[in-house]
């Protein structure tokens, strides 16, 4: 195994890039996903990576450029963030129905306004329904893996869609941890060169992109619908392969502690480090049967994985780090009831909002939120969803 | 026998619900929306071929005595042949209820 090197994670998921060998890179930058393609950047120039890197003018065109790139055949990534993201909205949609096995890393930020440059994950909630896979990495060994497995992930000819590897901004994409990179030869045997299924090509001509009257538009989306739910099987096939060549192991739901426990609380990305040290001290000072659930996959949702950690489960607080304007539930906490709702053992979930626009969670935040969830579920309150630490 | 495009299911579709065969749209009738439809005076036509050069939907046919029919299957109707013809000898009418 390789040894630990301490570089900023930004940098670790530009090596990864690169290490995958990509043809094309289009991107605008955007704070706080700049890093990344300003490194990809100095790579391609310095030839260290032997790819086409398209400086584009806005976002729109970084994603339109990656759909032109991705249909001739080229493996292509870009980054981006909150408003970038937004941005790329519409051409978002049209990946995963063109069926191209895009690579986008999000170092997630609030979308405006107010403006925010600062963490949280309203940028990644309002492109839920794009038909991208989507993953979220909790520290910068998770982004370095979660990346390059990605290509892996997204090239399958049973999946062939896009794929968003979820950084948090700033508390990931700027932080300097230890990372164990992989040989290049050691990537090059889990990551053969992209084959495309079908591409651009003047001599055998097709045509992306067509009209879909109605005839056939419900065909369509329930294919794109079908080929995302399977996408899973192919993840967790990945994630095996990766674990046992590299020995870093992934599941679509992880689990920390969760044995026996009553009280879970349910995380997404790198929050899940400081949800662990407060289940720590409950576990270890209070002596309280508590665990936690990290939901890497967030898209194809992992519905019967979640399901299998709820054996014992009285409460569920759900942590999301977005607000879901007008409806049931932070987003999250709204699909995990959807997800639970009559199965035989659904336990209360409660709906905690938190770290919005870079607010931070700590330690004693996490552990206030188990209290407050417990006494929820034994009122049975019935609650839209609370906001933790906001003035009154 | 092959399923009409309109009659598959979701998963017999090719990849991306692309087209692979060039020129397929001429095996459907995409010219039923169509409001006005040209018509020709053809004691008054020189047999140019103007309209079959400026026809964006190749709608245009070259008929058996040197002079040119519309294809209404396919035509849409947009009048670019009548505003372009040499001798005025396409006009458009109003297509019926």
């Amino acid at each position: 195994m390789a040894k630990r090197i301490g570089i900023e994670v930004s940098l670790a998921i530009s090596e990864a890039v690169r290490l995958a060998n990509v043809d094309a890179i289009a991107a605008y930058p955007i704070t706080p996903q700049t890093h990344i393609v300003e490194h990809l950047s100095e790579l391609v120039a310095s030839g260290e990576l032997d790819a086409a890197f398209i400086p584009v003018e806005s976002e729109h065109s970084a994603m339109s450029v990656c759909a032109g790139t991705s249909a001739a055949g080229a493996r292509t990534y870009t980054a981006t963030s909150s408003q970038g993201l937004a941005l790329m909205n519409e051409i978002l949609y049209i990946i995963p129905a063109l069926r191209l096995p895009v690579v986008m890393t999000i170092a997630n930020r609030a979308v405006s306004g107010p403006i925010s440059i600062w963490n949280d994950h309203s940028d990644i909630m309002g492109v839920r329904d794009t038909g991208w896979i989507a993953l979220f990495a909790e520290n910068g060994q998770e982004a370095f893996d979660l990346s390059l497995m990605a290509f892996k992930i997204a090239e399958d000819h049973r999946v062939l869609l896009p794929i968003s590897v979820n950084i948090d901004g700033f508390t990931l994409s700027h932080v300097i941890e230890p990372h164990e990179f992989l040989d290049q030869d050691e990537v090059d045997k889990f990551l053969p060169p992209y084959t495309p299924a079908v591409q651009l090509n003047p001599d055998a001509p097709v045509s992306m992109g067509t009209v879909g009257i109605p005839e056939i538009f419900s065909e369509a989306k329930k294919c794109q619908d079908e080929v995302l739910k399977g996408s899973e099987a192919v993840i967790k096939e990945v994630f095996a392969d990766f674990g046992e060549r590299f020995g870093r192991h992934y599941k679509v739901v992880e689990t920390y502690r969760s044995e026996g426990a009553e009280t879970l609380l349910l995380t997404m990305g790198s929050v899940g480090e400081t949800a662990m040290e407060a289940i720590d001290r409950l576990r270890d000072e209070e002596n309280r049967p508590v665990g936690l659930i990290r939901l890497r996959l967030w898209r194809p949702f992992p519905v019967e994985a979640l399901r299998a950690e709820m054996s014992g489960v009285k409460t569920l607080a759900v942590i999301d780090r977005a607000v879901s304007f007008g409806g049931t539930a932070g987003p999250v906490a709204g699909e995990i009831r959807s997800a639970l709702y009559s199965t035989d053992q659904a336990p209360y979930v409660a709906s905690f909002i938190a770290g919005l626009g870079g607010r931070d969670i700590t330690i004693s935040d996490f552990m206030a939120v188990v209290d407050q969830a417990e006494k929820m579920a034994a009122a049975n309150e019935i609650h839209q969803y609370k906001m933790i630490g906001v003035r009154e | 026998m092959t399923k009409k495009f309109n009659e598959k299911a979701w998963h017999e579709y090719e990849l991306g619900f692309m087209v692979s065969r060039p020129g397929c749209s001429a095996e459907y009738r995409t010219g039923d929306w169509r409001s006005q439809r040209p018509q020709t005076n053809k004691a008054k036509c020189i047999k140019c071929g103007v309209c079959y050069l400026v026809c964006p939907e190749g709608a245009i046919v070259l008929a058996a005595d040197g002079s040119y029919d519309f294809d209404l299957e396919h035509c849409k109707g947009c009048g670019i042949c009548a505003t372009e013809c040499w001798t005025g000898c396409i006009s458009m009418v109003e297509e019926g209820e």
